[in-house]
């Protein structure tokens, strides 16, 4: 093993901190591989049931049909919306663009939710 | 007739950033010939030689050396105005650039390791943003940073010592004004 001291001498107080908050960034990404990453796909489910499995890079829109009628969903620029929904109070219409693993848009009343998944799921399944 | 002769005044200042242009390339082309075990991670040695100019003749001196290196290296290695270049390109650029902020930084807190490493970080930062921008357009590219910047890190701090080395020892003062 070869003396290490004079090298260490060379690494100043400020560079010390330089190479934890590197250690410290790097680390943190890895902790963000665990956490799912990044949003890959889509799963629309209708009455509890998968009706589609899409692509989240791949942009198009989607109709799905539940008891009070179609909830219209749009995926673009590696994202995901709810652009229309039949409901009464449009939580999932306002919910706006979901694009990381695990969010979830639910609309409720038609019994239609949209959620992204990224390579790792986060949970087996959601009960509502 | 006389034949009209073109003088082109070349100054001290030129040849020294020839030379260690030169020797930068050389470094390169030992980066290259090194297997690496990921897209992107490699040592970075020709940044020993950025980074030493920085602190003996200054940054614009460094810009020149960096440049030089850049396109003489894509030359050689017959990557000039591919991808590969243009990666190169904005990594260089960017280490530059925040190596001209760093150089400001009291030089009793922060030495050539926290330099290099900075150096390194916003390399892989610069390639990493353009190849998002322009050559793989998805956010997955991003997954790959955790790795990358280990590996910058790992070869900036390297790099740093050598350069810290290679300042304290009395064997370089003058071998580079040859």
């Amino acid at each position: 093993m070869p003396d290490l001291r004079p090298w260490l001498a060379f690494i100043r107080p400020g560079d010390w901190l330089i190479l934890c908050l590197g250690a410290a960034f790097a680390a943190s990404g890895f902790a963000g591989w665990m956490g799912g990453g990044v949003g890959e796909r889509v799963l629309v489910r209708q009455g509890g049931q998968i009706v589609a499995d899409l692509a989240l890079h791949e942009a198009r829109e989607l109709t799905v049909t539940g008891p009070l009628g179609s909830t219209r969903i749009e995926i673009a620029d590696g994202r995901v919306r709810v652009a229309a929904d039949p409901g009464p109070r449009q939580y999932c219409v306002r919910q706006g663009w979901l694009a990381r693993p695990g969010e979830i848009a639910i609309c409720a009343p038609n019994q239609v939710s949209v959620q992204v998944q990224g390579r790792t799921r986060l949970y087996d399944t959601l009960g509502y | 007739m006389t034949p009209s002769v073109i003088e082109l005044p070349v100054s001290a200042a030129d040849r020294r950033v020839a030379w260690l242009a030169a020797l930068a390339v050389g470094l390169s082309l030992i980066d290259a010939a090194v297997p690496s075990p990921l897209p992107g991670v490699k040592p970075g040695l020709a940044n020993i030689v950025t980074l030493l100019v920085l602190y003996r003749y200054g940054w614009a001196t460094a810009a020149w050396v960096s440049g030089l290196r850049v396109l003489a290296a894509g030359l050689l290695l017959g990557y000039f105005l591919a991808p590969g270049f243009f990666l190169s390109l904005s990594g260089a650029v960017c280490s530059l650039l925040v190596l001209g902020t760093a150089r400001h930084l009291p030089a009793r807190w922060f030495g050539p390791v926290g330099l290099s490493v900075l150096a390194a970080m916003a390399h892989l930062g610069g390639q990493l943003l353009l190849v998002r921008a322009w050559l793989i357009p998805h956010d997955g590219v991003f997954l790959l940073l955790p790795l990358l910047a280990t590996a910058a890190l790992f070869f900036g701090t390297i790099n740093g010592l050598i350069v810290a080395r290679l300042l304290a020892g009395p064997d370089l003062q003058e071998s580079f004004h040859g």
